[in-house]
């Protein structure tokens, strides 16, 4: 019953071909911008999540705090008063898993007849831990390193570019702010950061050594910031009390004084970042969708006429047999057809054009199967839906009147 | 199987509601039709023979009576055994052929079939058989603008005897046909009528048309003013 049907309603859009193409053509148009919106809105969240990635998940980072000095206050790490020590006691606490105190500054680098400024991280092992930072080639620096304050460095690819260009960096000296430095690993390449920053370009040293040996410090032992990772994205609220409580008990602060530091949620503005993402490719899509409402009502528009142009077949057709739900049927199919014919053009449509701005404008985009799949359902949904109207309308009509029709 | 009644009819009336209130088109019509008659249905325009005939066809409803198509009260059906009956109790033949002008001269025959669930291959081979008996064989893959009116008519004879009808309902199926034309297809009904058993009712405004039948049935203004032989029934008009 089916396939002679199939062949009738492709034959009735063979009749009209122009008409058929030009419904189609809405069809077309809103599944392919579903898909590229999709496609734009799912590369957008990707880098995001991905900027998100690179920074480390349930981060904090602890700075010093501000202080007033003869009314001028002075903005946050301003007065070094954190120490490692400080990072050491929030390690213990149970709801962190790892923590990393970060004395930073920048140097100038030399390689042989290559030269480099870059920033300059004193650090612990465990940073890279807290930033989920793996090394590709040699070795992290050991703990015993931070102790003895080794003139050891890890490098991040950027640098390793600008210095080496072709060689193996491990093992090889370096020279930071004019002393000696084996280099003992190489970072693996971490993109950018969601500020846009080069996220490689920058060199990792045991922090005692950047304390007492490259930068120098008027408060010895003292860090600018403490990177701290919870042990969950549940525990990032205790955490953040049990650190507060922590510090301000090592730090001696009376119940009504100020806090002396400063604990920023790096993640929750990574997750609201993440969000405003979100929303914006749901925008996308809902926007391009209202494309496809109208593809549909295009299907509705010319059905209708169709059914009016056709009310003597379909006289003829109840004449000798036909039953409501085979008329119905009849009318339904050519909708599906126009509806599926459509997509399928459209989701070819939709992922060149997708491609196109991916090498044009060189925006990230992301087809998944899902999107696809989730455009192509709607779109023959929607098909269905305002072709039954039409259908049921034609289906209905009375014989001796559809007959009579001239 | 000579006597069987194919149409009954009693007290058969249709009024159609209009602004002006309700208007009477067939009034108290009481008829029998039995198996292999040939009957002609004449009338002027207005007397209710094409409502007559669309009731008969189960294209339309009486407002009050009976009417028993082969056995079965039309009033107790529901719409899928009325288009049921349509399509393999009956075949329509109309004054304006009604092919589908899109499909080819075999496709056209073999759609009834396509509403009785037949296979491909078995359409093909009636609607060969089919355009064959009536005359055209090889036309298969033709479209109906490709071929003349009584040509036409034809075709819309073979998709009328596609699903081996009792019964054929011709509504002036010889009207738009010049006069040689017209008895080719009168006497395609005829030997329909003789050979095959089919009961045939054709509605015509012409005599020379009716006298291919055997009986003859007059409307005037909704009511039959004669039933009964074809002669007579020519007769009685001639003083009016």
């Amino acid at each position: 019953m089916i396939a002679p049907m199939l062949a009738e309603a492709w034959h009735a859009m063979g009749a009209n071909r122009l008409r058929a193409f030009l419904t189609m053509l809405g069809m077309m148009i809103g599944v392919a911008a579903v898909i590229m919106m999709m496609a734009i809105g799912q590369g957008a969240q990707f880098m995001v999540d991905q900027s998100i990635a690179s920074m480390g998940s349930n981060l904090f980072i602890v700075l010093s705090g501000s202080t007033t000095a003869g009314g001028v206050r002075l903005g946050s790490g301003a007065t070094p008063t954190l120490t490692a020590a400080d990072a050491d006691a929030i390690a213990e606490l149970p709801s962190i898993r790892a923590v990393a105190p970060v004395s930073p500054g920048s140097a100038q680098l030399v390689y042989g007849a290559n030269n480099w400024a870059t920033s300059v991280m004193g650090t612990t092992p465990s940073y890279l831990d807290v930033r989920d930072w793996p090394v590709t080639s040699g070795n992290v620096f050991s703990d015993s390193d931070v102790r003895a304050g080794s003139r050891v460095v890890l490098l991040g690819r950027t640098v390793v570019k600008n210095l080496f260009v072709d060689e193996d960096p491990v093992g090889k000296t370096i020279r930071v702010k004019q002393s000696p430095f084996q280099v003992i690993g190489v970072l693996a390449a971490k993109g950018q950061s969601l500020d846009g920053r080069d996220q490689d370009d920058t060199v990792l040293i045991p922090v005692t050594t950047a304390q007492r040996k490259v930068f120098g410090s008027r408060f010895p032992g003292t860090v600018r910031f403490i990177m701290a990772q919870a042990t969950s994205a549940e525990a990032m609220a205790v955490a953040e009390r049990d650190m507060a409580q922590l510090l301000r008990q090592r730090h001696h602060l009376p119940d009504r004084a100020d806090n002396d530091f400063d604990i920023r949620n790096l993640t929750a503005l990574a997750n609201a970042q993440a969000e405003t993402t979100r929303v914006m490719s749901l925008m996308l899509g809902a926007i391009a969708s209202i494309s496809l409402l109208v593809g549909g009502i295009g299907i509705m528009n010319i059905m209708l006429v169709s059914v009016t142009e056709r009310t003597r077949e379909i006289g003829i057709r109840v004449a000798i047999g036909a039953r409501e739900r085979d008329i119905r049927l009849q009318f339904l199919l050519e909708a599906i057809i126009i509806s599926v014919v459509g997509c399928l053009v459209g989701v070819i449509l939709g992922v060149g054009a997708a491609v196109a701005v991916n090498l044009l404008a060189k925006l990230a985009v992301v087809i998944t199967g899902a999107s696809i799949v989730l455009a192509f359902c709607v779109a023959a949904a929607v098909g269905i839906f305002f072709g039954f109207y039409p259908a049921n309308k034609a289906a209905r009509l009375k014989p001796i009147d559809a007959l009579r029709y001239q | 199987m000579a006597d069987t009644t194919v149409i009954r009819t009693e007290h058969l009336s249709k009024q159609y509601e209009t602004e002006a209130g309700p208007v009477p088109v067939l009034k108290d019509v009481n008829l029998d039709i039995r198996a292999g008659e040939f009957v002609a249905v004449m009338g002027p325009s207005g007397s209710g023979k094409s409502t007559f005939m669309n009731i008969l066809g189960c294209l339309d409803l009486p407002t009050s009576g009976s009417y028993v198509l082969d056995g079965r009260d039309v009033a107790t059906l529901d719409k899928n055994q009325l288009a049921h009956l349509r399509n393999e109790v009956i075949g329509f033949v109309f004054q304006g052929y009604n092919l589908l002008p899109r499909a080819t001269l075999a496709d056209n025959v073999a759609l009834p079939m396509v509403y009785a669930g037949a296979s491909r291959e078995k359409r093909a081979a009636m609607a060969r058989d089919l355009l064959a008996r009536v005359g055209l064989a090889d036309y298969e893959r033709y479209a109906p603008n490709q071929i003349s009116g009584g040509q036409q008519q034809r075709v819309a004879i073979a998709r009328a005897l596609i699903n081996s009808p009792r019964l054929i309902l011709a509504d002036e199926p010889t009207g738009n046909l010049d006069s040689k034309t017209s008895y080719e297809i009168m006497k395609l009904f005829v030997a329909l009528n003789r050979q095959d058993d089919i009961t045939i009712v054709l509605v015509t405004h012409e005599a020379d048309i009716a006298a291919y039948a055997k009986r003859l049935v007059k409307f005037v203004d909704g009511r039959v003013i004669h039933d009964g032989g074809v002669a007579s029934g020519m007769a009685a008009e001639a003083p009016a």
